[in-house]
């Protein structure tokens, strides 16, 4: 039991994907600028990585490795990934519209995040047990909503203010308040 | 309406510089900054599949259904990957170690997708050569520019060697994420004020430089200016 707790903190806090590992920085930066909306992409991550890694990783354990072909991972994974995302996005958009509604539209932006794309290898690198790599990639994805709708609290103070030098401005500003907020993973991961 | 060959190298080296100007890449460009040896031995790797990939791709573009374009192009950059990982693990093992799951993650690089959809697939073989190899070496340049600052100020090292002064004086935060995201930060921000700061501003979010464009459903989230995106994704598709 201690294992498991153990093993979803330090994914959520101490090797946090976005502000330690610096993974998935595009739906970060791009999909941070409203609450609601960094809500929405942090869960749909989170659902897709958990999703991916019930998917690759017995695809790993019982196809790829029997047959000795495991150079084939970053191939395989790849397609099984983009494969999911468009088909669970089909599904969605017919059984469940509502759900449709307000995951959907993220769900094609993160067909090749790498956040998602790590979160698999790492899974099969770290030699984990199927249940270890699902809750992995769970703490995993909510590490990504947790920074993602931390810092769209940040950001909405900072956009467009007339006090921001102007090359400054837009990105580079956004940049910079990200290093500030990383800072408050470091305590997490002292190394 | 034709650029010149010329022109094709050098615009992504400053004026198209892919993670400066462009803002693609950005996982890859805040991580592996950290030192000079990860980011030429990342920037390399990611030039050599690029220019491979949008080589093959430009070669096939009249052959891949416009439909499935997509997976056909992860399928052949994920090919170029897997060997470039391959051969990395066999003749330099200490870059396999330092670079460890980013050399598998340039399958999902930006710029290599992004410069498929948006010049390869439209544009000759040798145009295409000339832009990959160009916007590799803008990605190695911007990546080695920000690792020198990182590694000089954040270990006082250049390759792993102390260098006189700044290894007394130097401040080991620039090498956590932290400096990646600071220098990176100020980095576009100069390159923006050296441009004319128009650039930068204006592709900073927008759908057009994002892989997923062309699949995604969901551009009204992803640039709030979307008319704005329009025009300059049109503009790139005719210069």
């Amino acid at each position: 039991m201690k294992e498991y707790i153990l093993i979803l903190f330090a994914a959520v806090f101490a090797n946090n994907y976005v502000l330690s590992k610096t993974l998935g920085i595009c739906p970060f930066l791009g999909v941070s600028k409203k609450f609601n909306q960094a809500l929405g992409m942090g869960v749909a991550v989170t659902f897709v990585m958990v999703l991916a890694t019930a998917a690759t990783w017995p695809i790993q354990r019982f196809v790829l490795d029997p047959l000795g072909v495991g150079y084939l991972q970053t191939i395989a994974f790849i397609l099984v990934i983009a494969a999911l995302v468009q088909f669970v996005e089909i599904i969605l958009k017919r059984f469940i519209p509502s759900l449709h509604r307000s995951l959907g539209v993220y769900l094609p932006l993160i067909t090749t995040n790498c956040a998602v794309l790590d979160v698999a290898i790492a899974n099969i690198d770290a030699e984990y047990t199927f249940f270890s790599a699902l809750l992995n990639a769970l703490g995993g994805g909510v590490g990504f909503l947790f920074a993602m709708v931390m810092f769209a609290g940040v950001r909405s103070r900072l956009e467009d203010d007339e006090r921001v030098p102007r090359p400054f401005r837009g990105l580079p500003v956004t940049l910079i308040a990200a290093a500030i907020v990383s800072l408050s993973f470091m305590a997490f991961n002292l190394k | 309406m034709k650029q010149s060959r010329l022109q094709c190298f050098l615009k992504g080296l400053l004026t198209e510089n892919p993670t400066l100007v462009l803002v693609l890449g950005t996982c890859p460009t805040i991580a592996k900054s950290n030192t000079l040896f990860n980011a030429l031995g990342l920037g390399v790797c990611t030039a050599i599949v690029l220019i491979l990939s949008n080589v093959v791709i430009s070669a096939l573009r009249r052959v891949i259904p416009d439909k499935v374009r997509i997976p056909c192009y992860i399928l052949i950059i994920a090919g170029f990957v897997t060997m470039i990982q391959m051969s990395v693990h066999a003749f330099l093992p200490t870059l396999y170690e330092s670079l460890g799951a980013f050399i598998a993650l340039i399958v999902v690089n930006c710029i290599i997708l992004g410069r498929a959809e948006m010049f390869a697939s439209k544009n000759g073989v040798l145009d295409s050569l000339l832009d990959g190899a160009g916007m590799g070496v803008g990605f190695i340049l911007s990546l080695s520019a920000m690792a020198l600052i990182r590694e000089l100020f954040g270990a006082g090292q250049l390759f792993g060697y102390d260098v006189p002064f700044f290894a007394a004086y130097h401040f080991p935060i620039l090498q956590k994420t932290f400096g990646g995201f600071l220098v990176f930060g100020i980095m576009i921000a100069v390159v923006s004020a050296v441009t004319g700061g128009k650039a930068p501003r204006r592709r900073s979010f927008d759908c057009a430089s994002c892989p997923n464009a062309a699949v995604c459903s969901g551009a009204a989230i992803c640039g709030e200016s979307d008319t704005a995106d329009k025009t300059d994704k049109e503009e790139g598709a005719q210069t």
